[in-house]
């Protein structure tokens, strides 16, 4: 196989992850869908490194993504689903049926749409774009549309996910320590979230943000 | 004129091994010895044989139910290359006849449940109908995917010997187009995920239910063209998984039976490992299968 079908399969499997946690109220199962599709992501920053790329850049980023976000976040999100005992989400806002449906019309609108986007992208591999925007919408819509305050995280590192796709298009001219930087930002992103969860769950007994309505001093 | 008369006749006739392969799978996998293989063959011959008894409440669509859902999945047989063989019939846009027999097969076995009165068999019918809504979509979305990817609209063109060169062009949406494919093919037949093929009597079960009424000849006829839709779904699977089949007629047969060999044991390795899903999640599966479809056909389109 060449490197481009090798990219195809990483792009669509990013995305397959995607209609995943769409459909998934498990959450141990996916904060393990969540490190696949970062250890996934890991390989495309490698894969388009022969394009004219800076290979040691390139090498930084992967290992850095695989890191971050394949390693060491999971295992803070398992800490944190086992410290709060927190095992399902049992009723979204909306409906795995009707959040699957929403995700998929939004890929299918990211696949249509992305090549009329004015992007500095000559050449590109022509999946990248359109996933990096349809995970972004995955991972609003799993932040929006979940309650349980772990599954809303899960949906921020997707949409994370999504940005650090998007990112790739411009890795030639973003220097190596700003990408560091928003993956540092990133781990203690989910670090303060993770302290936050224990509050709330020791406040409340629960993760349900529904209870977090009143505001007092 | 005779290969068309020969293909559904053998199908029909290699068609009950399906479930017994099925079932010696799933009792060596829980370790026991099975019902032998031929066992539907066994029933089929013994309901043959048996008069059939029909409610006072019942009209002819209770009758004709049976027989026309067993005569649509034979001429969809019709429609299907089989190995190395050509589709006896086909012509452009045959896949939405292929779809629209089986939905014509699946509305009679609804209608004749209907037909009986009984709740509990409306039920069945009920529950048929609202799963085949989320099924169709899925099943013409994978088939749409096929005739992209080998720019023909007759199931021929989509499974024959054009297909080896969408797979070289257009692999990853031929796989998940195979996937939802597979999902599908449990789904339709009433295999483990989503139907119990092997329970009678419970409250959950689809396709069982509608032909609680159905006896002797009438239940032979049933059967059989449950056992020719899983051959079908089987032989889609495999046709489209096999794409570089080996030339010649002979070879290009075995390799047809082993896939629907492999076909067979996956049903039945999926069945022995997994539990049935709560009803409430069924249109979940089937919904996701209509996703990567639809992803598969967004990939295909660009």
């Amino acid at each position: 196989m060449t490197s481009a079908s090798w990219l195809d399969l990483a792009f669509v499997l990013v995305v397959l992850v995607d209609f995943y946690l769409l459909a998934s109220s498990r959450l141990p199962a996916a904060t393990r869908a969540v490190a696949l599709q970062g250890a996934v992501l890991s390989a495309p920053p490698l894969l388009l490194a022969g394009g004219g790329h800076d290979p040691e850049h390139m090498l930084l980023l992967s290992a850095g993504a695989l890191l971050v976000k394949a390693v060491l976040i999971p295992w803070l999100m398992f800490r944190a689903i086992r410290e709060t005992a927190v095992r399902r989400e049992v009723e979204p806002f909306v409906t795995p049926v009707t959040s699957m449906v929403l995700g998929a019309a939004g890929v299918a609108a990211a696949f249509a749409l992305s090549r009329s986007l004015p992007l500095p992208s000559g050449g590109q591999h022509p999946f990248l774009v359109p996933t990096a925007l349809g995970t972004v919408w995955v991972g609003l819509l799993l932040m929006v549309s979940r309650k349980e305050a772990v599954s809303q995280v899960l949906g921020f590192l997707v949409l994370e996910n999504g940005v650090f796709l998007f990112g790739l298009l411009l890795s030639d001219v973003m220097p190596v320590m700003v990408e560091a930087g928003v993956l540092l930002d990133l781990l203690a992103a989910v670090f303060v979230m993770g302290i936050v969860m224990f509050d709330i769950q020791r406040e409340l007994a629960s993760l349900d943000t529904q209870k977090l309505q009143r505001l007092r001093d | 004129m005779l290969r068309a008369l020969l293909q559904p006749l053998a199908l029909l006739l290699a068609a009950p091994l399906l479930p017994g392969l099925v079932n010696r799978v799933k009792a060596a996998v829980a370790g026991r010895r099975g019902p032998p293989v031929w066992q539907l063959y066994a029933d089929l011959w013994k309901l043959l044989h048996k008069g059939a008894v029909y409610s006072g409440t019942t009209s002819w669509i209770f009758r004709a139910g049976p027989m026309a859902s067993l005569a649509s999945a034979a001429t969809a047989a019709l429609l299907l290359p089989v190995g190395a063989f050509p589709a006896p019939i086909s012509f452009a846009g045959d896949f939405l006849l292929f779809a629209g027999l089986l939905a014509l097969g699946r509305f009679l076995t609804a209608l004749a449940a209907m037909d009986t009165g009984s709740s509990f068999e409306g039920m069945g019918a009920a529950r048929e109908v609202t799963f085949g809504s989320a099924a169709e979509p899925a099943l013409l979305l994978g088939l749409a995917v096929l005739a992209r990817a080998t720019g023909s609209t007759s199931l021929q063109g989509m499974l024959g010997p054009g297909l080896s060169g969408a797979w070289a062009g257009a692999a990853p949406s031929l796989i998940l187009a195979a996937v939802a494919l597979g999902l599908l093919s449990l789904a339709e037949n009433a295999r483990i995920p989503v139907d119990d093929p092997s329970t009678h009597l419970e409250l959950t079960m689809i396709h069982e239910v509608m032909v609680l009424d159905h006896s002797g000849p009438d239940l032979a006829f049933v059967q059989a063209g449950a056992a020719l839709k899983l051959l079908l779904f089987g032989a889609l699977l495999a046709q489209l998984v096999l794409a570089a089949r080996p030339a010649g007629d002979l070879l290009g047969l075995v390799a047809f039976a082993g896939g629907l060999l492999a076909f067979v044991l996956l049903v039945g390795l999926v069945e022995s490992a997994m539990a049935r899903l709560r009803l409430q999640r069924v249109p979940q599966l089937l919904v996701g299968a209509a996703v990567l479809s639809l992803f598969a056909l967004v990939l295909v389109l660009r």
